[in-house]
Formats: structure tokens, C-alpha cells, sequence
């Protein structure tokens, strides 16, 4: 198809009928494209997931207990984050505190006040060295995590990315010296550390992005973003460019994270369902829903295996659903209010979660032996 | 009327698209397969599918706990 030349002038009388012309042209164009993808997205899905997992051994009662309960926030917590040491954690909430805990022992090792309320986002440096975190203030901060305990954490802190709305989410990527942002302000970008530069931008969401997750670092740099636009993204980290898009959801993706392969990631939104995207296939090859379940997904992950896909919701509980065959298999509660934030711990063997109950709650599996 | 950045938002679009409709994609069958065989052949080390022996949980309770 051929573009017409547009003329860079203010648009006036002739030249302006011109330019609305080939406005509707690629309007048109990018009509067909999209049949196009939607036809080939289609050809491929031959078999549904469970369909294929018919024939696997269903999974039987679960018995998950809370181990551990963190109290010591004021206010809503928003996010956590494990450390890779699978026992340390990080939350921050909506009064404005960031703590680091050890959830073996239940203790606060570190406490930071931020100059703003709502920290939507908290991330644990690989090192377990630093925090970083953000929200209201348009930024995201690192905080080197001292061993002195009376040393004032504040006093180092260096702040990273600037955006021009909220922050929504944060993580570092491979080590301690770049780190990835969502914000409200629609994009996605990647920052140097150390000099706080902006080292790639993220642009396409055409709304508020609320999440992200690195792919697993054997499948290469990629990342997913989800967002208030319903769509969730692939983004080629070094490039900036969207390599793959999916819009099944019908409102806000709140939580995005890959399966443990790599090959496909889970989403939750306030649909109320979780889905699960092929990238490989390059569409939704799973919906986790029921009919009793009304209230939306805040968060999303899955267990070591990625045979369990854990979803906080809004209505206080969790639910656990068997990704290969699509049913739920457990449900969990305890929190008093919505569950905000999950996170299943390094080596799988837990997972924690963080409610507006200004608590945040650590269960593992009930030992069967 | 930003008439100008309408059509580059649109170009961009179309040039988007385009690069999305080209990915080269694999059967649902074959992705299927391979999700599962993952979670197969990971499920004895997933902790939170299978337990872990008594003991070697760092977050069981101090005490032993009663199977309902």
C-alpha cells in the first residue's frame, strides 16, 4: 500500500483535506493489520491447555498455613519484595514507610520514611544490599541497606527515576546497578543506577502502566508490562521496542509475571480473572475465573514449578488455581482487607502476602510427612 | 487540531502492527506440551506442591503440626 507525502505545514483548506485522507488510510490499514494478527493468532490454536493437560494427574487438597505474620506497618501496605536470601523482605505502604524484615524471626531490620505517602512500589536490590522504592513522589529511590542500625538510611539515599506521574512498580534487573520502572505516566524505563541516568524508554501503553516483570535471565531481556489500557506488552530491553501485545483482558491489568520457563507470563486484572499468555504461541491460552468470583486480581505469581498460580484479590482472599488444567484448587484467607501484593519466595518454599489489613502475611505448605 | 501528530501516532501504529503481525508463532499444542513438561519435570522441587519434609522448613512452627 502506498503512504502518501504529508506536508509538515499547518494544516489549511486543501493540504488539511489531504492529510485527513491519509489519516483514514492508515486508519484502514491498521484496521487490517489487526484482523491479519487476530487470523493468525487463530490458525495456531488448535487444542486448549487443559485440554492438553487432560490426561495429568489432578492435584489434591492443599493445606497452606500462615507461618508468620508482619505487623508494624501503619497503613496499607502496597508492595513487597523477597530478598534473595529467601528470608529477608521488603514492603512498603501507604504511610509513607518502607521496612526491611526478617520473616524467620518476624524482626524489623530497617525502617525508612519516605517524604510522600502511597509507596505503590519496593523492590530488593540482587545483592541484598539496597531497596529501592517509590510512589507518589514521581520517583523511584535506592536506599543502601546499612548494617549499623542507628545509622539514619535516609541521609544515603539516591534517587534514580523521575517520571511525571506515580510510580506503580520497580525492580532491578540482573544486579544492583539498573533499574526498571512503570509509572502512571504511561511508560516503561530503564535506569543506570549510579548516575541516575535514563538509559532506554519504554513507550506504548496508551494509559497508566501498573506492573512489571523481568523474564527469567536464561530467556534474555525482555520484560512484560500490564496496564489501565487493558493490554499487556513484551518489550525488548536494549531495542525499547514492543516485539510482542496482548488485549484479552477486559479492564486494568494490576499484576504481570512471568511462568518460571520463560515461555509465557500470568496476568491479573480487575476483571476479576487471571490469564495466561503463550509467548511462543503469541496469544491467551488460559482464563482462571469462576462465576462466585467477582472482585479484581491485585497481584499474580507462580509457585517453583509453575504448576500453581497464586492471585491476591480485592476481596480479601486468594485463590489458587492448577495452571494446566484452568481449576481452582484452593482458597485461602486471613487478611482482613484486600490482598495488595504476593510475592512466592526465592526457592518456592513460601509465599508472602501484603493487604490493605496493614499486614503482611508469610504460608507455606502444611508438611505431609 | 494536532492533525501532525495524529498521522506520526498513526504511522506508528501501522509500522507496530506490522511488526506484530510478522513474530513467528508455534501451535498451541506444541506451547501446551512444553508448559506442562516444565511443571512435570520441576514438580518434586516445588515446595509448595509437594511439602518438604518435616524439619527442613524454615518457616514451620516450632512445633509439629497436625495433619486435619
Amino acid at each position: 500500500p502506498t503512504i502518501y507525502v504529508c506536508f509538515s505545514l499547518c494544516p489549511l483548506g486543501g493540504t488539511e483535506v489531504q492529510l485527513n485522507e491519509t489519516l483514514a488510510h492508515l486508519k484502514t490499514e491498521s484496521e487490517t493489520l489487526k484482523s491479519k494478527l487476530e487470523e493468525e493468532r487463530a490458525k495456531l490454536h488448535d487444542v486448549e491447555l487443559h485440554q492438553v493437560a487432560e490426561k495429568v494427574e489432578g492435584l489434591g487438597q492443599f493445606v497452606m498455613k500462615t507461618r508468620r505474620t508482619l505487623k508494624g506497618h501503619g497503613n496499607k501496605v502496597l508492595c513487597m519484595d523477597w530478598c534473595k536470601d529467601k528470608r529477608r523482605i521488603v514492603s512498603s505502604s501507604q504511610d509513607g514507610k518502607v521496612i526491611v524484615w526478617d520473616a524467620f524471626t518476624t524482626n524489623k531490620e530497617h525502617a525508612v520514611t519516605m517524604p510522600c505517602t502511597w509507596v505503590m512500589a519496593c523492590a530488593y536490590a540482587p545483592s541484598g544490599c539496597a531497596v529501592a522504592c517509590g510512589g507518589l513522589d514521581n520517583k523511584c529511590s535506592v536506599y543502601p541497606l546499612s548494617l549499623d542500625k542507628n545509622e539514619n538510611l535516609a541521609a544515603k539515599k539516591k534517587s534514580v527515576a523521575m517520571h511525571t506521574n506515580y510510580l506503580s512498580a520497580c525492580s532491578f534487573t540482573n544486579s544492583d546497578m539498573q533499574i526498571l520502572t512503570s509509572s502512571g505516566d504511561g511508560t516503561c524505563a530503564l535506569w543506570d543506577v549510579e548516575s541516575g541516568q535514563l538509559l532506554q524508554s519504554f513507550h506504548g501503553h496508551a494509559a497508566d502502566v501498573l506492573c512489571l516483570d523481568l523474564a527469567p535471565s536464561e530467556t534474555g531481556n525482555t520484560f512484560v508490562s500490564g496496564g489501565c489500557d487493558k493490554k499487556a506488552n513484551v518489550w525488548d530491553m536494549r531495542s525499547g521496542q514492543c516485539i510482542q501485545s496482548f488485549e484479552t483482558h477486559e479492564s486494568d491489568i494490576n499484576s504481570v509475571r512471568y511462568y518460571p520457563s520463560g515461555d509465557a507470563f500470568a496476568s491479573g486484572s480487575d476483571d476479576a480473572t487471571c490469564r495466561l499468555y503463550d509467548l511462543r504461541a503469541d496469544r491467551e491460552v488460559a482464563i482462571y475465573s469462576k462465576e462466585s468470583i467477582i472482585f479484581g486480581v491485585s497481584s499474580v505469581d507462580f509457585s517453583l514449578s509453575g504448576r500453581l498460580l497464586f492471585g491476591g484479590y480485592n476481596d480479601y482472599t486468594i485463590n489458587v488455581w492448577d495452571v494446566l488444567k484452568g481449576t481452582r484448587v484452593s482458597i485461602l484467607f486471613g487478611h482482613e482487607n484486600r490482598v495488595s501484593t504476593l510475592r512466592v519466595s526465592p526457592d518456592g518454599t513460601a509465599f508472602c502476602t501484603g493487604s490493605w489489613d496493614h499486614t503482611l502475611r508469610v504460608r507455606a505448605i502444611c508438611s505431609l510427612i | 487540531m494536532t492533525s501532525n501528530s495524529n498521522l506520526s501516532n498513526m504511522r506508528r501504529l501501522v509500522e507496530q502492527l506490522k511488526l506484530e503481525a510478522s513474530v513467528e508463532r508455534i501451535k498451541v499444542s506444541q506451547a501446551a506440551a512444553e508448559l506442562q513438561q516444565y511443571c512435570l519435570q520441576n514438580a518434586t522441587k516445588d515446595a509448595l506442591l509437594v511439602g518438604v519434609p518435616t524439619g527442613s522448613n524454615p518457616f514451620r512452627e516450632p512445633r509439629s503440626c497436625a495433619v486435619v
